[in-house]
């Protein structure tokens, strides 16, 4: 068979039943493929043993007859996830080399169905970024190179932008990633990849770093809609560890995919269409809308007022829930620690050490706007802002609109160093599409759309009802089945 | 509203983290550029809005009052940076 790490996730699972390959031949053609790349950063841990051991194991299952849902079929997992016995870093200096001693849920649950692990994957610091620009680790380099321009590193997004970079490169079938913003999304839409960030309480938030838990989801990246959709159906369900994990049947999401979108109601939000909105997006979205329209479904224009607060009610709701979330590092239990003349000198010299200035910035802000005389002016008020934001949704899924269409990301993706030196807000406008979704708790996904001029991905983002993630994945694959198709990138960042 | 350098000291020090006074200037900028950011949601009318607590209206669980783990004191000291027998070290805080 020619090179494996080409197939998309459900062809390697059929090749695997079939016989007609390993998953040790799989698996090593994956790990070859890691270490010819490095110059990408895409992983801060690799485990190759641990990946054969698992292959090894799938082979003698698949050889009984008793494969699983995953069985063989090699992942990256973000270094996000607690990993039992595998260092995990949220790539940030003060976890240093903290290993747990348990597994999270959601990467749980992919070694239950038989998924084989490769490492653990680059991120922003605690999934602060959009860019993977603020990662302790270094930046990741994305296999997309501007057309005309191969010396400018492109940005695979963040914070899941090992993952993206990953998947997009062929170093995995699929990566675990996590949402926050528009930390599956955005990443995904720079690689050309698809990303689904599950309704909140899809998935389990145990094991998983904390940024903001009201907002924070887990979910796939891959590089086809069934993959995801395959992905996803192993990483949902209840767990009685997180409270918010919802306790309702996983559907067979891989069974949606390929359904009829004929009849199906799409709403076109717009106030999506912002200042400056480039004319290659608007005309993105325009072409999206009538490839969901050739496939039967039906376009309407929606209201959702409160958008253009999303973002700055994001910027005091999420580093509000980071600041109480990070307080646990603190030197004590885990993780860094400095020397200090007391035991609040030695926090404050273990957090200055080990966060990096993003993250000491949303420690800050979040602090500041819960603090006495602050909190209602800020807190309280963001948090009426987020009703307001989930009421428009809540109001135009009752008019009947099935899920709504908008653009994934304002722009392709950009240069490291491009956005954000001078000014944080700068970066913080790549999710001004994606962050209303978490707000209201909603599914989204992003499906890549074509090219741009520049030669990077422009992708689509669908928005869904609470757990109607099926309704995403027919959509999602009826963009992709209309939408010129992505043809990843020639690995010219190979080393031997 | 935006912050003085004296604010931004007393948030560092809420935060727990030590700033260098050559940072302060900066720190205030930065802070001062996201507080301006967010500052547009006071044009919003909030009037009889309820606060959103939870992105999807669920029952909070709960279950029984009963030990379901324990016993892995080891397993917990594990990744300590410094600990003695089955206790976390830390500088003494009561004189």
């Amino acid at each position: 068979m020619s090179d494996p790490t080409h197939l998309s996730l459900a062809e390697a699972r059929d090749a695997l039943k079939l016989k007609k390959l390993s998953a040790v031949e799989l698996t090593q053609a994956h790990i070859g493929a890691i270490e010819k790349s490095r110059a990408l950063n895409c992983f801060i841990t690799e485990t190759p043993e641990l990946a054969l051991a698992q292959a090894r194991e799938s082979d003698a299952r698949i050889a009984r007859g008793e494969g699983r849902l995953l069985e063989g079929l090699p992942l990256g997992i973000k270094d996000l996830y607690c990993t039992k016995g595998v260092r995990t870093t949220a790539a940030s200096r003060i976890l240093d080399d903290f290993t747990p001693t348990y597994e999270s849920t959601v990467s749980a649950n992919l070694l239950r169905d038989g998924a084989v692990t490769l490492g653990k994957l680059n991120l922003d610091e605690f999934a602060m970024g959009s860019s993977n620009e603020t990662s302790a680790f270094g930046p990741v380099v994305s296999p997309w190179r501007r057309a005309g321009d191969p010396d400018a590193k492109i940005v695979p997004g963040g914070s899941s932008g090992g993952s993206s970079a990953a998947v997009a490169a062929h170093l995995c079938l699929g990566a675990t990633a996590t949402d926050t913003g528009g930390s599956i999304r955005q990443p995904a839409a720079f690689t050309g990849a698809v990303g689904v960030k599950p309704t909140y309480g899809r998935c389990s938030r145990w094991g998983i770093v904390a940024f903001a838990s009201s907002l924070d989801q887990a979910g796939p990246i891959t590089r086809t809609v069934r993959d995801a959709a395959i992905m996803l159906k192993s990483m949902a369900g209840h767990d009685p560890k997180d409270t918010t994990s919802v306790d309702a049947p996983v559907p067979d999401y891989e069974a949606a995919v390929g359904a009829s979108v004929k009849g199906r109601r799409i709403g076109v939000p717009k106030e999506y269409r912002i200042d400056g909105m480039s004319a290659e997006i608007a005309a993105l979205w325009d072409r999206a809308a009538a490839w969901l329209k050739d496939a039967g479904a039906e376009i309407v224009e929606i209201s959702l007022p409160h958008t253009r607060y999303a973002l700055p009610t994001y910027y005091i709701i999420a580093p509000a829930e980071a600041s109480s979330n990070l307080a646990r590092y603190d030197g004590v239990r885990y993780g860094r620690r400095e020397q200090g003349r007391d035991v609040i000198d030695m926090y404050e010299k273990t957090r200055a050490a080990g966060f990096g200035p993003e993250v000491r910035r949303r420690i800050m802000i979040g602090t500041y706007v819960l603090s006495a005389g602050y909190y209602d002016a800020y807190y309280v008020r963001a948090q009426k802002v987020r009703s307001l934001i989930k009421r428009d949704f809540d109001e135009a899924f009752a008019s009947g609109v099935d899920a709504v269409l908008t653009p994934a990301t304002p722009s392709t993706a950009f240069a490291q160093g491009e956005k954000g030196a001078a000014d944080p807000v700068e970066m913080y406008l790549n999710d001004v599409f994606t962050v209303t979704v978490n707000m209201a708790g909603l599914p989204g996904v992003a499906v890549p759309g074509g090219l741009a001029a520049n030669g990077l991905p422009l992708s689509l983002q669908l928005i869904g009802k609470p757990f109607d993630e099926e309704t995403l994945f027919s959509l999602a694959a009826a963009i992709e089945a209309a939408a010129p198709k992505i043809e990843f990138p020639q690995p010219w960042w190979r080393e031997g | 509203m935006s912050v003085d350098s004296a604010t931004v000291r007393r948030i560092a020090h809420l935060s727990r983290i030590a700033i260098e006074d050559s940072e302060v200037e900066r720190l205030r900028g930065e802070l001062n550029a996201i507080l301006a950011f967010v500052e547009t949601l006071s044009e919003v009318d909030v009037d009889g809005v309820e606060p959103l607590t939870s992105a999807l209206p669920m029952q909070m669980k709960k279950r029984v009052d009963v030990v379901t783990d324990g016993g892995i004191a080891d397993e917990i000291l594990a990744n300590a940076p410094i600990r003695e027998d089955h206790y976390f070290v830390v500088p003494k805080v009561v004189e």
